[in-house]
């Protein structure tokens, strides 16, 4: 096992350490420390361009993915940096789920777009139960029990963003990542995925990126407020770092930094 | 004050109609060569069917009588096209899907961008004489000189570039976003590409493939340097490493013939290469439209 000798708190399932990303020679965000809590609800707020994405992003390692991508510091999850050499990225992101800003199903039938993640990490049970039980859990039974061959492209927008939910917990995941899971939706549909977000805190660990900060407040318990200056040494551009991390309650009424009271205010953002 | 209404006579009105009615004629100009083309054949060659067509060997020029079939020359353009189907087929999806789902835009990814580019405008005789020397001349498969094989394998040549383009065409017209879905549910690069990525892009790919397959069996060049021509039926397995007929070389060699019968028999083949490879053309318009129906259920 590639475990750390550091302590950690047995409540904190993931903490970032140290955490600087950048795009080639551009610097995203810059030393963020963070630990989030097993079965919070912790958003990340921010003005555009602060690097809440990226942050969401390098949690499952999606980063990899996009092309001169790096990463210096330690997310640990499970006691292990899953930035190590040694680690799998499609093993942690079996375990850490992700949900994306636009609602991308598979082109497949509604069943086979839960089917399809369950199946590749290897689950033998009865497929029938799980896609109903994860339909179910994302508040989306009711509405498609009857036309579970339809196309998933078949559903609206805020349905097949619920898809996208039902399928991300039919792996089973320890936490699931939302990226601005309700921008591209109507306020009906993000109502929806809100209380879906409700449910699933039972038995789930969620992080979620808003530019809602109305969202935040409604569904976390943590908050995370990321803010982007221009720094001496940078070249110029303006670099995200982590401002200020409370509870939810905290930061919305009594936050200690100036800069996240004027952003919840709405001076800037 | 100008009228509101249409003026005939406004100079930028005049010029209109003027550039619109150039751009009709050339439009018609630039069919004109495929209407007269495919009436033609049709009239010559259409004349020619019959049952015997199919299922005679082609006789030997000179007697004057009959010109005989061209069987043996239409199972050879199959089994040439098939080789080269069979090899450049899964070695072109394989290039395009490593081009567009693994290469990072590095100098390898780029050369091999621009070497497609390159081979795509080879002229086919090239690629005919460089089997021929490759393969041919130096008797290395298993001491058969002219083959179907090599025939095949000239084909082969023509059809990867085309293949590699569309599936690395067809794969980056996937959304990104739908492999980020499939990776974030904990897939693997092997099973999103096979599972997710290519399916979406089939349309292209097979698409793609059926036009390099239409190219390819229509080739006479690199045919005459490799499977040269046969008149005999093709009995077996063991035909594949002799001379092999094709449509192509029959409509050369007979079109050239002095004798009116083997002229005729060359119009006849014309006719069903053209057929042939117009269907084929049609086959992946249906294909195309088929598929893009049920991925839209």
């Amino acid at each position: 096992m590639i475990k750390t000798n550091k302590k950690i708190p047995k409540n904190i399932i993931l903490s970032l350490e140290n955490v600087s990303i950048s795009y080639g020679t551009f610097e995203a965000v810059r030393n963020v420390f963070c630990n989030f809590k097993k079965g919070d609800i912790t958003s990340l707020i921010g003005p555009s361009g602060c690097g809440k994405s990226t942050v969401l992003r390098s949690l499952n390692r999606m980063n990899d993915l996009i092309p001169n991508c790096s990463l210096k510091g330690t997310v640990l999850f499970d006691g292990t940096n899953i930035y190590d050499k040694r680690v799998d990225p499609v093993e942690v992101r079996r375990r850490i789920g992700m949900v994306f800003q636009q609602p991308n199903p598979f082109p497949k039938s509604i069943y086979e777009n839960i089917a399809f993640g369950a199946r590749i990490n290897g689950f033998t049970g009865e497929m029938d139960e799980l896609v109903e039980s994860s339909l179910r859990k994302a508040a989306l039974w009711d509405e498609c029990k009857d036309k579970l061959n339809d196309s998933g492209y078949s559903l609206s927008g805020g349905q097949q963003q619920r898809l996208c939910i039902a399928r991300t917990i039919a792996i089973e995941p320890e936490i699931i990542l939302m990226d601005e899971p309700c921008s591209a939706l109507d306020p009906i549909s993000t109502l929806k995925i809100e209380e879906t977000m409700h449910e699933l805190k039972k038995n789930y660990t969620i992080i979620i990126v808003t530019h809602n900060m109305q969202q935040a407040l409604r569904v976390s318990d943590m908050t995370a407020f990321f803010n982007a200056i221009e720094y001496e040494d940078g070249d110029g551009g303006k670099v995200g770092y982590l401002a200020e991390f409370n509870s939810t309650k905290k930061i919305f009424n009594s936050p200690k930094e100036k800069t996240t009271q004027e952003y919840i205010s709405g001076k800037f953002g | 004050m100008n009228s509101l209404y249409y003026q005939k006579r406004l100079s930028r009105n005049v010029g209109d109609k003027f550039f619109t009615s150039l751009s009709v004629i050339c439009a018609l100009i630039a069919i004109l060569p495929l209407i007269f083309l495919v009436t033609y054949i049709l009239y010559k060659g259409g004349s020619q069917i019959t049952p015997e067509l199919f299922t005679l060997e082609p006789n030997p020029p000179g007697d004057d009588l009959d010109a005989g079939g061209i069987n043996p020359a239409l199972i050879g353009t199959l089994i040439i096209t098939s080789i080269a189907s069979i090899i450049a087929i899964p070695v072109g999806i394989g290039g395009g899907i490593y081009l567009a789902e693994y290469s990072k835009g590095g100098v390898f990814s780029r050369f091999i961008r621009f070497g497609v580019n390159v081979l795509a405008g080879v002229p086919s005789i090239i690629a005919g004489v460089f089997i021929y020397a490759l393969i041919v001349s130096t008797k290395i498969l298993f001491g058969s000189m002219y083959s179907g094989l090599a025939g095949g394998m000239a084909l082969s040549i023509l059809m990867l570039p085309t293949v590699i383009k569309t599936t690395d065409e067809g794969l980056k017209l996937v959304p990104n976003e739908l492999r980020y879905a499939s990776l974030g549910v904990g897939a693997s690069m092997y099973t999103t590409i096979l599972k997710i990525t290519l399916p979406s892009a089939f349309r292209s790919i097979a698409t793609g493939v059926v036009l390099g397959i239409a190219r390819a069996a229509g080739e006479t060049a690199p045919l005459i340097f490799t499977a040269l021509f046969s008149y005999y039926y093709i009995t077996g397995f063991g035909d594949l490493f002799y001379e092999m007929g094709s449509l192509a070389v029959l409509i050369y060699n007979f079109a050239l013939e002095p004798y009116d019968a083997q002229n005729k028999l060359a119009w006849a083949a014309s006719f069903i290469l053209v057929l042939s490879i117009l269907s084929v053309n049609i086959f992946s318009r249906i294909l195309a439209a088929f598929t893009e129906k049920t991925k839209r259920v």
